[in-house]
């Protein structure tokens, strides 16, 4: 096991050093070096300003020089400065984070539950009216664009609901912070924690479906019922068990995924989380704000991945002899 | 997890007497292809059915746009700042006129999201092929050879399939808007294509390279290789035809991901670029504006895009279902 870890963790990083090497190449390489200070200080830097980024990122040295400064910085936390907010990018990301785990949290435990109920649902009455039903919808949102379902939550539930009187959803763009007060929380969030929560959901309803069918198949199903063993509990003991695991997986580089920033459902909902900011830091053409997102939310995708390998190995011992 | 062929067995499905007697006279000739008995699976699978004749609706409409501006006499970029605006500046709802209602700057929405129809499906279609026809290469290569070589692109792969894509996205079109990067990827379609096509040819690398780690083994590799084949022979005439199945599956199943992939690029902002007509673009302008009354700027856009990528889903659930009626060849 420990000689799994560490050759894991070696692949992780290797993966990780791949992923800040191409983030450089597109922000340094890319415009050429004679544009990258213009480029990271933005339109309206001064010469001055200008200057002190071209000595600041080695520009004046070849790029492999200017690179091992550049990861240098990343290995100390430093992910540069936020010229146009004039703060350190790791300020602006500290402030954004809490929305987006906020956001991706609760749509994590809803789809989850949605998602894995409806499968078992499906898989445990094969072909009935409810199997269908909850097929058709995971195909239906499965197809959804994320920003449609989110728009058109808000058209009918927001919108339409409150010009009739029914204000029951808050407006998009409404967020209280957890530590404020919990209840406004939940209530500002219930349409993007919905809509996240039924796009994700449906890929768990087939995954679930298609993992239980598979392990109804299996010898020790019949033998669990031949035992005389309630259906319930050859259900939820032995086939769900076994059924979950590439559920895990799933939701494992699903959340990872998401925690760099839900952008979609954050730009509907105009929530300033890591996805927003970044889509409004093209606006202000905030270059080092983007380059800092871009890169923690690498990391947090393949932190999740090797989390997720882990997890498995310590399931399935026969994952660490490959 | 091989796609044996011969396993897929005979159609149990009755045939009516007509088309009994066109198999029978050319029976000899063409046995029973898994291509036939595919299709013929195909056409009795009537949700799948009504899907293709949805995408062939919307291929015809995307064809046919500037039929749609003829009709109505309204140009794709034309401007009715009189007739298709409200004194106040604001779009005008659907009317005998304009049967779709108009958009911000007063021009047919009807016209708009037919020519929109047309970015979809290139993107669709030109993204996906990149992806399929990159991914079948590498993974054949990875495949084939083994060794160092697989292990690199294996890597590779897994890497790809983690990166965030949409971030890269933004990445790339927030360097590029300033200055195309290296010198010639510049902001709209060109980024469109290769952030779609370069973050997804994984997937299909990774299921090419799966099918041949069990393709090579068999006898027909070995008698190929005895018989003196050389690798680019074996990969390409004798592996790749019993790759098409799953490739054709999964190719049908990955134009609509692209799509959404565009739309979804396009109402970003790093997507295709005003004033071209585009579905995610249209979403994402109405977005700003639709709490203030212009539901239809918001509604038939959309639509457009659910029904047509709920189309390809469905009609992609049935080409699956005919190659793979046992349900063994993905997991």
């Amino acid at each position: 096991m420990a000689r799994f870890l560490i050759r894991r963790i070696l692949q992780g990083a290797l993966v990780l050093l791949l992923m800040t090497f191409t983030v450089y190449a597109i922000f340094f390489l890319g415009p050429g070096p004679q544009f990258v200070a213009r480029v990271m200080a933005g339109k309206s830097a001064t010469p001055a300003e200008v200057n002190a980024i071209a000595n600041q990122f080695y520009l004046n040295k070849p790029w492999y020089v200017a690179y091992g400064h550049f990861l240098g910085g990343l290995l100390h936390g430093n992910l540069g400065y936020d010229y146009y907010n004039n703060v350190p990018v790791t300020t602006s990301i500290k402030q954004a984070f809490p929305i987006t785990l906020s956001l991706v949290i609760g749509a994590a435990i809803l789809w989850l539950l949605y998602g894995v109920a409806t499968g078992i649902i499906s898989a445990v009455r094969t072909r009935s009216l409810m199997d269908r039903f909850f097929t058709t919808q995971a195909l239906f949102f499965y197809s959804m664009p994320t920003f449609v379902l989110g728009l058109l939550l808000i058209l009918l539930l927001y919108q339409i609901l409150t010009t009739h009187g029914v204000a029951i959803f808050p407006a998009p763009g409404s967020y209280t912070s957890f530590t404020t007060n919990p209840a406004a929380w939940a209530h500002d969030l219930i349409l993007p924690w919905v809509t996240l929560a039924l796009v994700s959901a449906a890929t768990y309803t087939r995954l679930t479906r298609g993992s239980m069918l598979d392990v109804f198949g299996e010898d020790y199903i019949r033998t669990a019922r031949s035992k005389g063993m309630s259906e319930r509990r050859v259900i939820l003991r032995h086939n769900l068990r076994a059924s979950l695991t590439p559920v895990v997986t799933q939701f494992g580089l699903d959340v990872g995924t998401l925690i760099g920033g839900a952008i979609i459902t954050e730009q509907v909902f105009s929530l300033p989380g890591l996805g927003w900011t970044a889509v409004h830091a093209i606006q202000s053409q905030d270059l080092p704000l983007i380059m800092g997102i871009v890169i923690v939310a690498s990391t947090g995708v393949i932190v999740a991945n090797l989390i997720v390998d882990i997890f498995y190995a310590v399931l399935d011992p026969r994952v660490r002899l490959h | 997890m091989t796609y044996d062929i011969s396993a897929v067995g005979e159609s149990e499905l009755p045939v009516e007497p007509s088309a009994l007697k066109a198999v029978e006279a050319r029976r000899e000739i063409e046995g029973k292809s898994p291509w036939v008995l595919a299709w013929r699976r195909l056409r009795r699978d009537r949700a799948a059915m009504i899907c293709l004749g949805v995408i062939v609706l919307i291929v015809a409409c995307a064809i046919g746009a500037p039929i749609f501006a003829m009709i109505t006499g309204h140009g794709n970029m034309q401007q009715f700042t009189t007739t298709g605006l409200t004194p106040a500046g604001q779009p005008i709802g659907p009317n005998s006129t304009f049967w779709l209602g108009t958009d911000d700057l007063g021009r047919d929405l009807l016209v708009r999201i037919a020519y929109g129809a047309r970015i979809s499906l290139f993107v669709g279609v030109v993204a996906t092929a990149v992806t399929v026809v990159g991914g079948t290469v590498i993974g054949l290569a990875a495949g084939y050879f083994g060794g160092a070589i697989d292990s690199v692109l294996a890597r590779f792969m897994d890497w790809l399939l983690a990166v965030p894509f949409l971030l890269f996205a933004i990445a790339l079109f927030s360097v590029a808007v300033q200055k195309p990067i290296f010198g010639f990827i510049g902001p709209g379609l060109p980024i469109v294509i290769i952030v779609l096509g370069f973050f997804g040819w994984a997937s299909v690398g990774r299921l090419v390279r799966g099918q041949v780690l069990s393709i090579k083994e068999k006898e027909y590799i070995e008698a190929a290789r005895a018989l003196g084949a050389g690798p680019w022979r074996i990969m390409f005439v004798d592996m790749l035809p019993n790759l098409l199945a799953p490739l054709i599956v999964y190719s049908t199943l990955l134009i609509p991901a692209t799509i959404v992939g565009e739309a979804t690029l396009s109402f970003l902002g790093v997507g295709v670029q005003p004033p071209t007509a585009d579905w995610g673009q249209m979403i994402s302008t109405a977005s700003g504006m639709f709490l203030y009354g212009p539901w239809w700027y918001l509604v038939f856009p959309s639509a457009a895009l659910l029904i047509t990528t709920l189309a390809f889903n469905i009609f992609g659930d049935g080409v699956r279902d005919a190659f793979d009626p046992r349900g063994d060849l993905y997991v």
